[in-house]
């Protein structure tokens, strides 16, 4: 993976970053390089309440933030910004503000790699207003001083329509972090946590290879 | 939260707030990945928080799953599929239905202050 100067993860959802991305964050850390992750909601419309439920609807954003920060802490981020946008409703925020507020963080932490949800191929509205707010963010900027921009891509037409994802990271080496980052978002990942754990023990060799690479698509821009 | 046993602890709940002002959050979702795992799923659904409304009929109906509804000022609030409620510390009544997999798929709740 390259060395890089500063890290940027901007994802709308506590827990996006722990499926896709947890192993290149923690790469990223113990490498050195400083991370930044600005998280839009706390994901306040989750439907997972547990049976019988350990929460509701209204203390879920309670338990998400700290599950959030736990996420953040095993990944060894040290800045973490929770940015007070609520869940479902990103994409009908005013989009000129909303990049500008990407644009901001973008100039205050001066990243050499932003990551983010390619806009378009990743399901959740959510995923698509933000990456889609990053990508004009960063359209704001001349061409020359644009960072890279790494997106995560998942909608059943990604692959063809944006071609393989031409960034593979191998994290292997770091898997044990980003098992403990998925963890943390217990609320989320408890449920589904039990069969992963059991497919891991066994070596599952479909699971191991979800677990172990990472995809991006360098966002292409067109100006 | 616990489930609907007795529906009698519900609408003595939902009478407390007849004809006060009262702010509703409602909702209902299939979740935003149902047609990404189904793509025959059609998904809706509708969410409005902090509607302030006030009710002069409440009434709690159904057998479980439970069914709300609330004759406002100038038209109706109505909610099905409830399973769950608790009347929390700030004394809002939340309701929700959960389905099988503890997922929630509706929630009709009722406060005397506005929702954060």
């Amino acid at each position: 993976m390259e060395k890089e100067r500063h890290v940027l993860v901007i994802f709308p959802h506590p827990d996006d970053e722990a499926f896709g991305v947890s192993g290149t964050i923690a790469t990223h850390v113990q490498n050195g390089t400083p991370v930044t992750y600005a998280c839009l909601t706390l994901g306040e419309m989750g439907r997972n309440m547990g049976n019988p439920p350990f929460t509701n609807r209204e203390n879920l954003p309670k338990i998400r933030k700290e599950e959030l920060k736990a996420a953040a802490a095993a990944l060894g981020i040290q800045d973490l910004r929770m940015l007070g946008y609520r869940d479902k409703t990103v994409e009908f925020e005013d989009d000129e503000k909303l990049a500008n507020a990407m644009l901001s963080i973008i100039n205050e932490v001066n990243p050499s790699l932003i990551i983010t949800f390619y806009p378009g191929y990743s399901v959740h509205p959510d995923h698509d207003a933000t990456g889609a707010a990053v990508v004009r963010a960063v359209e704001k900027l001349p061409a020359a001083a644009r960072p890279k921009l790494h997106c995560v891509a998942f909608s059943n037409n990604c692959v063809e329509e944006l071609g393989e994802a031409d960034i593979v990271h191998n994290i292997s080496a770091v898997a044990d972090k980003k098992l403990a980052a998925i963890q943390a978002h217990r609320s989320q990942t408890e449920q589904m946590f039990g069969d992963v754990t059991e497919k891991l023990k066994n070596q599952d060799p479909q699971m191991m290879v979800w677990i172990n690479n990472e995809r991006f698509w360098t966002y292409k821009f067109k100006n | 939260m616990e489930p609907i046993k007795d529906y009698l602890q519900v609408q003595e709940a939902i009478n407390r707030y007849v004809n006060q002002d009262v702010y509703i959050h409602l909702e209902t979702t299939n979740g935003a990945y149902a047609s990404h795992h189904d793509q025959t799923f059609f998904s809706a659904g509708a969410y409005i928080r902090n509607a302030q409304v006030r009710y002069e009929i409440g009434k709690i109906t159904g057998t479980d799953p439970y069914r709300v509804g609330l004759k406002i000022n100038l038209g109706w609030i109505y909610a099905e599929g409830l399973t769950h409620f608790e009347v929390d510390e700030q004394n809002r009544l939340l309701l929700a239905g959960h389905d099988n997999k503890g997922k929630l798929a509706v929630a009709l709740e009722i406060s005397p202050t506005p929702f954060e």
